[in-house]
């Protein structure tokens, strides 16, 4: 889980917790520590404290409770424009008053660097994020993915070493979004700046970070490279939240080494990999992701319990095949297939027998 | 089809005429719904403007009343130094007559004295005469009309009536800015007399100063409304409003008791001993007093508009200005104040239109140094009379506020003043 007391942290939160009127926990004992150079994301729901974090990392909120170190300095103290953290708002924030280039140059007066330098960053800023034409223009003639680049290119201008981003992409359409997904993960590993990236878009965190914590109820419920997140997630909250995820709920029967088996709700038994029980005779939910679900006899292993499933529903995607089946009760589990020419094409109605492999199938927690 | 016929419409008339057709019902229904307030508005505020604008210039009385003189003294020589002859006394004796049996003659005296102060006890004492005169027979008039009054022997008189003789006249308008038409033309008014200059520019003054306090007083309330969470905005929005709610004399008594010298100002500063007991501050009818009230009455008005204004400034700018390194001056120096200024504009057209034709409140606790050209304008309504005068001087008003504005538009531009 979460590490702590890391003395070459760039950034860390100690035991930080947050409260907005004295009664409710917005942010739970808040463990956290970063590397120089790495892109994290805070990923989670509404109201998962995700943002919170963000604020009290910029200064706008204050820590109820525990420490916030900046290169080993705690920063409790130190009022935001003495962080020297670049900030992109969920909304740019570009001042609608101000020209592209006056927006940029900003951060330069209020440090109160000379005119030639200010102009030279300006100019090398807007070019990073090819705007270089565009520093004569106020925001609003602007569209919303180039007032995106502005508001990057502002919070680079002062080059701080650590960047925040508050939602940067949630105004934009889909494609542009994915492009500037890209744009900012290449620029941030590019210029080796430390990234705090908050989103509620999970395939924006697997795509962008190196690290993804991800929240839940003020929380940090895992945090781990996006790969260990999408296949071994720890707990039942991050199974369900990252990607698509078949779930089945069943007592444990038998613990052997690194497998179990799980007796379903109709007496059928699976074989997984336990993760979250402990003992036989816990209740728990196992979860499988629909595109290792195997339904090739002969692909699967000896001995392997495999499961009755009655096709639904067939849906064509184009690249993948989408099939619904009913699974121990369960109508809504869903195989993925891939649209290969040895691939069948299942017929609602028929009855076919599925299997996994242990490693891929993981015994959660029951809640 | 050729491209330079007009495009047609299914049946077969031009699109064009097809269309205006169709916009034409809703433009007529548009027109009903607002035709009780267009009617209103046409009764009760722009014929009374046109004819206030009217009366400004509008001097009938003279060659109505006295249309035999008028056309006798036409070839006056004014200029020359001597009395006009006998043809013109016989004439204004005609008119007399007729105009004391239609008891029109003290009116034209009254006109005529606001030209020349003295000329209406002329017209009474001859009126009361002319009655019973036979215009006729009774001649000749020269000596008569001198014996019963000698200001009908006075040159100037007849000058005066010779120079308002004309149905249009400027005279209320020179008047309304110290000047009187003399023996050269226009020309001002001897110092002691000039009054209306001093008003105009006692009156801008004031507003300035009124606006200015309204600004720095409202700026921090406008603030807090805007930031505040909703609860406590709400509570706040109420103490502003609350001043609304409560009569306007109310408010300026309120001042009266609170500023006179007996008064609780007064009363708390030399209780204190701030102030010794014989030099009581004197806070009212004068200038200060009517600043102090009339920025209290006018506040909400430089306060909504600002606070419209600043609701529509997210705080995520403030914020990005202070993670750009800025301190809490500067990022509301450089980042919020120029996004507030459409509100300050707004309130403050509003605060000085309101101020400069402000009447109750400067008539209460102005005294005689803290009145307003309104005032003035009022005591030649309901006093003096002097309804011409009045108009000239409303409207004057009127264009200054008219010049304000485009002078306003010019350098700020109107479309940067918000109201929400």
């Amino acid at each position: 889980m979460a590490d702590s007391g890391n003395s070459d942290a760039f950034v860390a939160f100690e035991r930080v917790q947050k409260s907005y009127d004295g009664e409710v926990l917005v942010v739970k004992d808040l463990n956290l520590s970063m590397p120089k150079g790495e892109f994290l994301t805070m990923l989670g729901p509404s109201g998962s404290g995700k943002t919170t974090c963000l604020m009290m990392l910029a200064g706008f909120e204050t820590a109820t409770h525990g420490d916030i170190l900046l290169d080993g300095v705690s920063i409790n103290n130190i009022p935001p424009h003495k962080r020297g953290i670049g900030m992109v708002f969920q909304n740019y924030a570009l001042f609608p008053h101000m020209t592209i280039a006056e927006n940029l140059s900003f951060p330069l007066e209020v440090r109160k660097i000379g005119k030639s330098e200010r102009e030279q960053k300006v100019k090398r800023a807007l070019d990073m994020v090819e705007m270089g034409a565009f520093g004569g223009r106020r925001p609003a003639q602007l569209s919303g993915g180039q007032q995106q680049r502005v508001a990057l290119a502002r919070a680079l201008v002062f080059e701080p070493e650590l960047v925040l981003m508050d939602e940067p992409l949630g105004a934009l359409d889909k494609q542009l979004r994915e492009k500037m997904q890209f744009e900012i993960t290449h620029l941030a590993h590019q210029l080796g700046i430390t990234t705090v990236y908050v989103t509620h878009d999970q395939t924006e965190a697997l795509t962008m970070s190196d690290r993804v914590a991800v929240f839940n109820d003020g929380r940090i419920q895992q945090l781990a490279p996006p790969d260990l997140l999408y296949e071994k997630p720890e707990n039942s909250f991050v199974a369900q939240f990252i990607g698509e995820n078949n779930t089945l709920e069943g007592v444990v029967t038998e613990i052997k080494g690194d497998t179990c088996v799980v007796r379903l709700d109709d007496g059928e038994e699976l074989d997984a990999t336990p993760v979250n029980v402990t003992k036989v005779g816990e209740k728990t939910r196992v979860s499988i992701r629909p595109e290792r679900v195997e339904i090739n006899k002969d692909r699967l292993q000896e001995g392997v319990h495999t499961l009755k499933a009655e096709v639904l529903e067939f849906i064509y995607m184009g690249d993948i095949f989408r099939t619904r089946l009913r699974v121990a009760g369960n109508d809504d589990f869903i195989i993925k297939t891939r649209n290969a020419p040895d691939q069948v094409k299942l017929e609602p109605g028929t009855m076919i027998d599925i299997g996994w492999l242990p490693e891929d199938c993981r015994a959660l927690d029951a809640t | 089809m050729s491209k330079a016929e007009p495009m047609l419409a299914a049946d077969g008339t031009p699109l064009k005429k097809s269309l205006a057709r169709a916009l034409r019902r809703q433009k007529m229904r548009a027109l009903m719904l607002i035709a009780p307030l267009l009617l209103f508005i046409l009764l009760t505020f722009i014929l009374p403007v046109a004819d206030m604008l009217y009366r400004s210039v509008e001097n009938g009385i003279v060659s109505e009343t006295l249309p035999r003189t008028v056309v006798a003294l036409a070839d006056w020589d004014a200029d020359g130094g001597e009395l006009p002859d006998e043809a013109v006394y016989a004439a204004m004796a005609a008119d007399l007559h007729d105009a004391a049996n239609a008891k029109t003659h003290t009116k034209v005296g009254v006109r005529l004295n606001y030209e020349q102060p003295g000329i209406s006890s002329l017209f009474r004492k001859a009126g009361r005469k002319a009655k019973k005169w036979d215009p006729v027979a009774d001649g000749p008039w020269k000596d008569q009309m001198i014996d019963l009054h000698k200001g009908w022997g006075d040159p100037a008189i007849w000058r005066t009536i010779q120079t308002y003789s004309p149905p249009v006249t400027q005279g209320y308008y020179l008047n309304a800015v110290d000047m009187r038409v003399g023996p050269d033309g226009a020309e001002m008014r001897p110092e002691n007399e000039q009054i209306y200059g001093i008003l105009f520019g006692r009156t801008m003054k004031m507003s300035l100063m009124i606006t200015l306090s309204c600004i720095m007083l409202g700026y921090p309330v406008a603030w807090l409304l805007a930031n505040l969470p909703a609860r406590k905005a709400n509570m706040l929005m109420i103490l502003v409003l609350l001043p609304f709610w409560t009569s306007l004399l109310v408010r300026t008594s309120a001042w009266k008791i609170m500023l006179q010298q007996q008064g609780v100002i007064n009363d708390v500063l030399v209780w204190i001993g701030l102030v010794a007991d014989e030099n009581r501050l004197v806070m009212i009818n004068n200038q200060f007093g009517t600043v102090v009230a009339m920025t209290h009455i006018l506040l909400p008005f430089m306060i909504l508009p600002m606070y419209s204004v600043m609701q529509t400034i997210p705080p995520s700018y403030l914020r990005a200005a202070k993670s750009l390194g800025a301190t809490n001056w500067t990022a509301f120096w450089r980042v919020y104040f120029p996004q507030s200024v459409p509100g300050i504009g707004a309130g403050s057209i509003l605060v000085f239109i309101l101020a400069i034709g402000y009447y109750i409140t400067p008539a209460l606790v102005g005294g005689t140094t803290g009145t307003f050209i309104s005032n003035r304008i009022a005591f030649h309504i309901s006093t003096s009379l002097n309804w011409g005068l009045a108009a000239a001087l409303g409207a004057i008003l009127l264009a200054v506020v008219l010049i304000l504005y485009w002078a306003y538009d010019k350098i700020v531009g109107i479309d940067n003043v918000k109201l929400g």
